[in-house]
């Protein structure tokens, strides 16, 4: 049960690296919904663990070699500060991958034990990690050259080509999980595999070693990952590097499997040998930097046009981030670990455990630290030197060295925390600034606005003042009008009864001349005529209106309306239309009906109003 | 299984094809025999058409059906079913135009008969030429484009004749009442209808095809 516990890191980076990961080797066939998420967690599972089981080994060796983390406390430790790095270089965005990050936590507890580390294995891992992504483009390029000559000269329908891409989806996608499991094993279990021992489990068929079992763990880890988180990952994956055809995936799955494959394979680095290569490093690499190693592939072989090629400043940076975090933060915890909970790290930092024992039916029941050291130099008697003990003395020449190597790492880390630190800040600060801009602009606008707005009133006011002038002008034009029409019309009566009484021939023509000028003066009114110009040219918005509500009125119902707006009685309009006040209350009555006027309302009202 | 939904889709695909180019041929036909005055054969071809178009529609559904069901080629399936909808578009057009002889009765005066007929063996050829390319483009899209330019010529023969027909049936015919007319300028125009169908399937598939080859 112990044991568990202290697997529980282990498990959790697993689990991260099922939820994330997979959707390297199925995330762009579940998006595209060319395969269903139920079949890809299905079979990503099962060869997750077998690869897991059948060619983890050979990774997890080269781990070993990096730095034998030699008991419990400290694997846990170790693959803690990994999933910790995982987690929070995920929660800031940064690019991450477990596989450095876990070769940063074993430099961490080399440094904290006073381990040395392999500077030929580690320059090893840092050139696989670099050549990952590269041979992930180059098998790419190849394979997507391939499949399109493939396409071009077999003729395939189209929809059977769709089939055939779903079962090599599904077929490259196992192969990609195999290959993730042998490789990516070792990120999860690699760092426990000195640290316990598990009896032999025999099968009959098959036996389980310790390490198996260790393997077979991790496995089902990366596949509960798998099967409950990465769901989501898969159907937002696709279209963040370059948008990717089912035929592209294919090739991308493909690539990233092999790479993967030739990392974590003892019998092709074996093969390799015989025929007098150099052998292949198994070491364990980021299955998403070589993804986007092989999708760059492809969008190079395109014209590159598609590529998103900040993408590659961010691998670098994760390249050198990672593992430096990793690092610092497996020491810090390696110092929590060993000096407050008083666990055994092993290396320099060994603790002598004393078995008290009670009685003599009782089994041990507590363990009695002696002491462990903050430093090894200065507390030489109680250190109990492990059976490297004699190697590290020999190698406490090397001792300045690594302190340089790790005071020059740690500036690297703080220098690039710094400057991460420095780039949010940077971040933040235009936002700030744009923002501050955009409410400057705002502020403007609004300011612009209201200007506009007490120009418009001020406007208003003024028009309101003119127009009021004009009809005030209007009305007296009107009522000038009228009164001479009134006047006119008293004199035509005069003329007429002055006639009737005289009877002088000559009289009675010029006066019978008089009152034929006086109507022809009242029937062709010019006043009258430039007072109808005056009075359309100031109410064309009005009557412009009018016309657009009501396209039927004619234009004498137009001009009425006009002079109703100018609050004359139907008198006065009929003395101005040269008509009877009965033609004018009839016209009324038409023009009420015309406009669809509400009873109640009166129609001057409604016209002044309109 | 999923082969095999496959192999029944590609088939039913091919027979939808196949069906609306016999329902093209058949109205090609069925309007010949109307302008010879060849009643029985074009009843005939009525009875042929309705049975086509009814299959064809048949067909059309079994064909989403499974593009749903079976969520086969779920990235370009919009694309397909629209090919599909406008290639259903061309026998429906067919049918609806032989069933508006059947049912108006125009009458043609013999000068214009040899016209009507070259309009609607330009106007089949068209929609005829397009349904070569509808088959390639599931197998070769690069070569589809090089197949629609037989489309786009008889589209532009069919309008010329057209135009021709309109030209004589207004400005040399005099026998004719304006109603009639009338009435044959629509027919033209039905007709015509074919080809412009079978361009917009042409122009439809040109895009398609650029878009499957990228």
């Amino acid at each position: 049960m112990i044991i568990l516990f202290y697997l529980s890191s282990g498990l959790f980076l697993g689990w991260s690296l099922g939820a994330n990961d997979a959707a390297n080797v199925f995330g762009t066939a579940v998006g595209t919904r060319m395969i269903r998420f139920k079949t890809a967690a299905i079979v990503a599972s099962i060869f997750v663990i077998l690869g897991a089981v059948v060619q983890g080994a050979g990774a997890s060796h080269t781990l070993g070699k990096l730095g034998s983390v030699s008991t419990l406390a400290a694997a846990f430790t170790v693959a803690l500060a990994a999933a910790l790095t995982v987690y929070w270089m995920t929660r800031m965005k940064l690019p991450i991958s477990t596989s450095q990050a876990i070769v940063g936590a074993i430099i961490g507890w080399n440094f904290y034990t006073n381990n040395p580390t392999d500077l030929n294995i580690l320059s090893k891992i840092v050139t696989t990690w670099i050549s990952g992504p590269i041979l992930g483009g180059v098998f790419a390029v190849l394979l997507f050259m391939l499949v399109k000559k493939f396409t071009k000269v077999t003729k395939i329908h189209l929809l059977y080509r769709d089939s055939y891409i779903r079962y090599g989806l599904l077929t490259v996608g196992a192969f990609g999980a195999y290959s993730l499991g042998a490789n990516n094993i070792a990120n999860v279990m690699g760092v426990f595999v000195s640290a316990v021992e598990l009896p032999t489990i025999n099968l009959g068929i098959i036996e389980l070693t310790g390490t198996d079992q260790l393997f077979f763990l991790g496995g089902i880890a990366i596949a509960i990952g798998i099967v409950t988180y990465s769901k989501h990952v898969m159907e937002t994956v696709g279209n963040t590097l370059m948008p990717l055809t089912p035929e592209a995936a294919i090739v991308v799955v493909l690539s990233q499997a092999i790479v993967l494959f030739i990392f974590s394979s003892q019998s092709l680095s074996n093969a390799f040998q015989s025929i007098g290569l150099p052998p292949i490093p198994l070491v364990p690499v980021s299955s998403s930097q070589v993804v986007i190693g092989s999708i760059i592939g492809i969008g190079l072989y395109k014209g590159g046009k598609e590529i998103k090629y900040n993408i590659l400043g961010s691998i670098s940076l994760g390249w050198i981030a990672t593992p430096v975090v990793a690092g610092i933060i497996a020491f810090f915890m390696l110092f929590f670990v060993n000096n407050v909970f008083q666990r055994d790290v092993g290396g320099d930092r060994r603790i002598e455990t004393k078995e008290v024992v009670t009685s003599r039916d009782q089994d041990v029941v507590s363990d009695k630290t002696v002491m462990l050291n903050d430093s090894a130099e200065n507390n030489q008697a109680t250190v109990v030197p492990d059976s490297r003990g004699v190697t590290n003395k020999e190698e406490t020449s090397d001792t300045p060295l690594y302190a340089l190597v790790g005071l020059l790492l740690s500036l690297l880390v703080i220098s690039a925390l710094f400057y991460l630190l420095f780039r949010e800040k940077k971040k933040i600060r235009h936002q700030k600034r744009k923002s501050k801009s955009v409410e400057e602009k705002y502020r403007l606008k609004v300011k612009n606005l209201e200007k506009n707005y007490e120009e418009r009133i001020n406007q208003q006011t003024d028009l309101g003042k003119e127009l009021k002038f004009r009809q005030n002008e209007m009305v007296t034009m009107a009522m000038s009008i009228i009164h001479k029409n009134e006047f006119l019309s008293s004199l035509k009566e005069e003329v007429i009864k002055i006639k009737s009484g005289v009877k002088d021939h000559e009289t009675r023509s010029g006066l019978n001349k008089l009152s034929l000028m006086i109507t022809q003066d009242l029937s062709i009114d010019r006043d009258r005529e430039k007072f109808q110009m005056h009075i359309s040219e100031q109410n064309s918005s009005f009557i412009h209106r009018l016309s657009e509500s009501f396209p039927k009125m004619t234009d004498n119902e137009k001009r009425l309306a006009s002079l109703l707006r100018l609050n004359l009685s139907s008198k006065e309009i009929a003395s101005i239309l040269n008509i009877s006040p009965k033609s004018v209350e009839m016209n009324r009555y038409r023009l009420r009906k015309k406009l669809k006027i509400d009873p109640k309302i009166p129609l001057s009202d409604f016209i002044r109003n309109f | 299984m999923l082969y095999k939904n496959v192999k029944q889709l590609v088939f039913d695909i091919d027979n939808f094809i196949d069906t609306v180019e016999q329902g093209v041929l058949v109205f090609k036909e069925g309007v010949v025999n109307y302008l010879n005055g060849e009643k029985a054969s074009f009843a005939d071809k009525i009875e042929r058409i309705d049975r086509l178009e009814a299959s064809a529609d048949k067909l059309q559904r079994a064909i989403d059906d499974k593009f749903y069901r079976h969520s086969i080629l779920p990235q370009n399936v919009s694309d397909i079913e629209g090919m599909l909808d406008k290639i259903d578009e061309i026998i429906d057009i067919s049918k609806d135009n032989l069933y508006q002889f059947d049912d108006e009765l125009p009458f043609f005066p013999k000068e214009l008969t040899g016209d009507y007929i070259r309009l609607v063996d330009a106007s089949a050829e068209a929609a005829l030429s397009v349904f070569p390319a509808v088959r390639t483009f599931f197998r070769e899209p690069a070569k589809v484009r090089d197949l629609l330019v037989k489309v786009y010529f008889y589209e532009k023969e069919t309008d010329k004749i057209a135009r021709n027909i309109k030209r004589k049936l207004f400005h040399d015919i005099k026998d004719l009442r304006l109603s009639q007319k009338i009435h044959l300028r629509y027919f033209a125009l039905h007709i015509e209808t074919l080809s412009d169908r079978a361009e917009s399937l042409a122009d439809l598939l040109s895009i398609l095809a650029l878009k499957m080859s990228i």
